[in-house]
């Protein structure tokens, strides 16, 4: 494809939408035994994995599709979608990011996030998913040198399988939702990361996902580990392509912090969210839970979440060590059609447990947003404490924000707190910008980025420039 | 034999023994019998019902009451010292005995239901059940297949009733439990104003279900204040939906102070049809013992300029279960809403256990809403200032516990009421402590 006729395409009205032509090897649509056979020996796997495989797809055919969200989408046809595409070549799978595909670091450029320049200067070590495997994997000696293992997950399933036959499935089952069994059935990639007792990762590890090749739903299955009084800050971000069909997406992750062990996990999620009538766009279900399975450990969520046409997504920490803390800061923005049905779950089982819930959604155009949380705490959680605090921003009045937040409390030294509140961008605000020179949507864009700093504040510093843009460029048209 | 079946038996057992009556109610009836066989008892996997288990309802063998006998003198300590109009009714049935209907001020009618039938059933067949349709829930349903009485309260316009209209009933001890399903309907003409009291107590042995339904009709600037004071039995099974409708600039206001029942869900719910129209949800629970008591509730939105706030609180105490679930819809159009929801709990045994959802649902941008909800214990420190002032450690809960609640009982206007719960509330404080005397203190402290 010549560069002129790529520039004209990127130009479209979703900037990152395009195809990147490269010959894909996909199964044919459908899904039964045989595929996932197909898929785990694609993936040279032992036979446990596939084993692990059908365990998970037997369960996910006697499980029906969650209909509780407040979200509205056909429903998807499992049979339509392939299950697996790889890009062919070996050789097509570069080794450091000069070799990368130019048209996957042009379509970055375009999104604003110079990957090359970031790894760089940043000394960000880079785990780009181009489809289903993965084609770059830098820094990887200096993380070698430290101990740290950055891979793809089938890469461990082939060389650490110890490690995940231990961990694989720990935080979230085979059989814990309708999305997760399938995930856990047909998943073809995905990043795993351990990090060995007392290590401080000395970069910051980062993951870009990139769904290509029409008809491929994208499975990735994502596996961190934190040895005790070990830390580490993941980056995961990620761009799609236009296309009229709607893509299924459902990724599973998994955290394992053990004592004293902190986990900081970042995401960036720019998907394409469908035309103005809501036609294609990604369908986002996804699973994420942390386990803090030991004393004092620490895990944190924090989402930009600006893409997809219907996201599905509750990260969630299980506090199961004394003293344990779970955060989660999120953005969500929803224009156009899009729908989000997302929030957090911070499970209270351990002594002094600490959870604290930021969220921030902004519904504009007709679009509809929910906060969904829940706040649990047992009975043997002495002394837990949950903040809460969601707050919704309405854009236009065809749009919706909704808040359904849980809390069973069943211990008396808990102290739990939830406030929210639903409001639209006063008039006195705009006022008093434009009567200082500001325009109209500079003043919108200021007061939205005001409105979500406390989320923004979380990010890692590139990461809140990169979202900030993110959030400027979603609302585009939204004002006026 | 299935639970289902077994209520719907006893449908049948009670329509063989009824006279001719109007069509519409027969042809109601068997709807609501139908819709209840349909659904089933509803299970803990359904949203609505998430917190709460029916099976002590569901697996209870309930008859229903053939007579209102009632001894006066139970009767008389269990009535609210109130000068009111009052209909009481005795698991279910009326008893004339001990109602007061004498001098009721032109323009108010208030009468049981099948009086209110007899005298002209097309008059009642219009509003009763618009509001609260068998769709609405099983127990709703199962409450129209059963209906034959309960109250009637209609307030020409502009009619103010200076004295409160109670609504009593009273709950029997008895070999046998028994169900009743009281139908309450209160249309309030335009400009009117008036305080209803229901509430719900009994002998303390019982252990009977009632399962209420209430429809509540204000039109155009008519005020209702509604209080509900559930101080049933801690046996006592009851399920209740309260359906209101709004016209413009009207306001309710609602009081639920829950205090009894074994099993106790509430559901009320108000449209907000005309510009203008409020609605003040104030609620206090306080469960002891094994006591689960479910509040659910909902202020829809459907009219731009319209105002709802909520404010409830819950004690909890020994193994006491509360479920709060308060929501505020917004409908599309529906501009310059203001919506407020506040709920505080508070944990006072390591058993006790709440379950507290506030949900907000918005289709429209100029608006107001808010809700919070705190979860909590005792301020440590506030108790041991109290101590290092001498008072004991057990008065010291008691007070701040009764502090807790004062923010709700200091909206109730009617005394004898507040007063009621207080003691409730306070009821776990040591008994030479004397509340009033520290009370009198208190104020002749702040006279000088």
């Amino acid at each position: 494809m010549a560069s002129q006729e790529m520039e004209q395409l990127v130009r479209r009205e979703y900037k990152e939408g395009f195809v990147t032509d490269i010959e894909s090897d996909t199964v044919p649509p459908g899904l039964d035994e045989s595929t996932i056979a197909f898929i785990s020996h694609k993936k040279g796997e032992p036979e446990w994995m596939l084993e692990w495989r059908l365990k998970a797809y037997h369960q996910w055919l006697k499980m029906t599709p969650p209909s509780w969200a407040h979200l509205d989408y056909p429903p998807i046809d499992y049979q339509a979608i392939s299950y697996y595409s790889a890009p062919k070549r070996d050789e097509d799978r570069p080794q450091s990011l000069d070799e990368v595909d130019p048209k996957l670091l042009e379509t970055y450029e375009k999104l604003g996030i110079p990957l090359h320049e970031r790894a760089a200067l940043a000394g960000v070590a880079v785990d780009a998913v181009f489809d289903s495997v993965s084609v770059t994997t830098t820094f990887k000696e200096k993380l070698h040198e430290a101990g740290v293992i950055f891979c793809s997950i089938s890469e461990a399933i082939r060389d650490y399988p110890e490690l995940v036959k231990q961990y694989l499935g720990s935080v979230v089952p085979q059989g814990d939702n309708y999305f997760a069994a399938l995930n856990s059935a047909v998943f073809t990639d995905g990043s795993f990361v351990f990090v060995p007792e007392g290590v401080t990762c000395p970069m910051e590890l980062s993951t870009y996902f990139r769904i290509n090749a029409a008809n491929t739903g994208q499975f990735e299955r994502t596996l961190i580990i934190c040895e005790s009084r070990a830390q580490v800050s993941y980056l995961e971000g990620c761009t799609a392509p236009q296309r009229d069909e709607n893509q299924l997406h459902a990724a599973v992750v998994e955290l394992v912090a053990l004592e004293d062990a902190s986990i900081k996990y970042s995401t960036v999620q720019n998907w394409y969210p469908g035309d103005e009538d809501g036609k294609g766009g990604i369908y986002n279900f996804v699973t994420k839970r942390g386990d803090c399975r030991g004393d004092r450990s620490h895990i944190s969520w924090t989402q930009v979440e600006t893409g997809s046409a219907i996201t599905w997504k509750y990260p969630s920490c299980v506090l199961r060590g004394r003293d344990s803390i779970g955060e989660f800061y999120s953005v969500a923005v929803t224009n156009g059609r899009q729908q989000a049905d997302t929030g957090t779950k911070m499970i209270h089982i351990g002594e002094g447990t600490r959870s604290t819930i930021v969220s921030k959604g902004i519904s504009a155009g007709r679009a509809d947003q929910s906060y969904r949380g829940l706040v649990k705490i047992g009975p043997r959680a002495k002394g837990a404490r949950n903040f809460t605090q969601c707050d919704s921003l309405l854009i236009g009045d065809q749009c919706g924000a909704h808040t359904f937040p849980y809390q069973e409390i069943g211990n008396s030294t808990a102290t739990v707190e939830h406030e929210a509140t639903t409001s639209k961008i006063g008039e006195d605000q705009l006022f008093y910008c434009q009567s200082r020179g500001i325009s109209e949507e500079d003043a919108v864009n200021m007061i939205v980025n005001g409105f979500c700093k406390d989320v923004f504040q979380e990010l890692p510093m590139e990461f809140a420039v990169e979202a900030e843009a993110l959030l400027n460029v979603t609302l585009e048209g939204a004002v006026g | 034999m299935s639970d289902v079946q077994r209520f719907l038996d006893r449908l049948a057992e009670r329509n063989a023994q009824r006279g001719l009556e109007p069509t519409w109610i027969a042809a109601r009836r068997q709807a609501g019998a139908a819709r209840f066989e349909a659904l089933g008892f509803p299970n803990r996997r359904v949203e609505a019902w998430k917190y709460t288990d029916v099976r002590a309802i569901a697996t209870g063998d309930f008859t229903l009451a053939r007579d209102a006998e009632f001894s006066p003198a139970t009767a008389a300590t269990l009535t609210l010292p109130l000068e009111a109009y009052r209909l009481t009714f005795v698991d279910g049935v009326f008893a004339p005995a001990l109602s007061d209907l004498d001098d009721l001020p032109e323009g108010v009618a208030l009468m049981p239901l099948s009086a209110a039938l007899a005298e002209n059933h097309e008059a009642v067949g219009g509003p009763l059940g618009r509001l609260t349709g068998v769709e609405f829930s099983p127990f709703a349903a199962l409450n129209t297949a059963f209906m034959e009485e309960g109250a009637v309260v209609r307030l020409a316009p502009r009619t103010v009733v200076k004295k409160p209209i109670i609504l009593q009933f009273l709950s029997r001890a008895g070999e046998q439990a028994v169900m009743s399903h009281p139908r309450i309907l209160i249309e309030a003409g335009s400009r009117s104003e008036a305080t209803v009291i229901e509430h719900h107590v009994g002998e303390a042995e019982a252990a009977n279900f009632t399962n209420l339904v209430e429809e509540v009709f204000l039109e155009r600037g008519a005020i209702l204040t509604h209080y509900k004071l559930q101080e049933a039995p801690h046996q006592d099974l009851h399920v209740a939906s309260i359906h209101v409708e709004q016209a413009r600039d009207s306001r309710y206001t609602s009081f639920n102070l829950n205090l009894g029942g074994g099993l106790v869900r509430n559901d009320l719910v108000t449209e907000l049809d005309g510009q203008g129209a409020e609605a003040h949800f104030n609620g206090l629970f306080y469960g002891q013992g094994r006591q689960h008591v479910d509040n659910h509730t909902l202020a829809n939105h459907n009219a731009p300029r319209t105002f709802s706030n909520e404010n409830y609180k819950g004690i909890l105490d020994d193994r006491a279960h509360g479920v709060f679930n308060g929501k505020v819809v917004v409908k599309r159009d529906s501009q310059q809403i203001e919506g407020f929801q506040s709920n505080a709990n508070l944990l006072l045994s390591d058993r006790a256990h709440i379950d507290a959802k506030p949900e907000l649902e918005i289709y429209a941008d100029d608006v107001k809403c808010s809700h919070g909800t705190t979860t909590g214990q005792l301020d440590e420190e506030a108790v041991y200032a109290l101590r290092t002032r001498g008072i004991d450690e057990q008065t010291a809960r008691g007070l701040l516990t009764l502090a807790f609640a004062g923010e709700v009982l200091e909206q109730v206007g009617l005394d004898v009421v507040a007063e009621r719960v207080e003691l409730a509330v306070a009821g776990k404080l040591p008994e030479r402590f004397n509340l009033a005397g520290l009370v009198e203190a208190a104020v002749a402290l702040s006279e000088d």
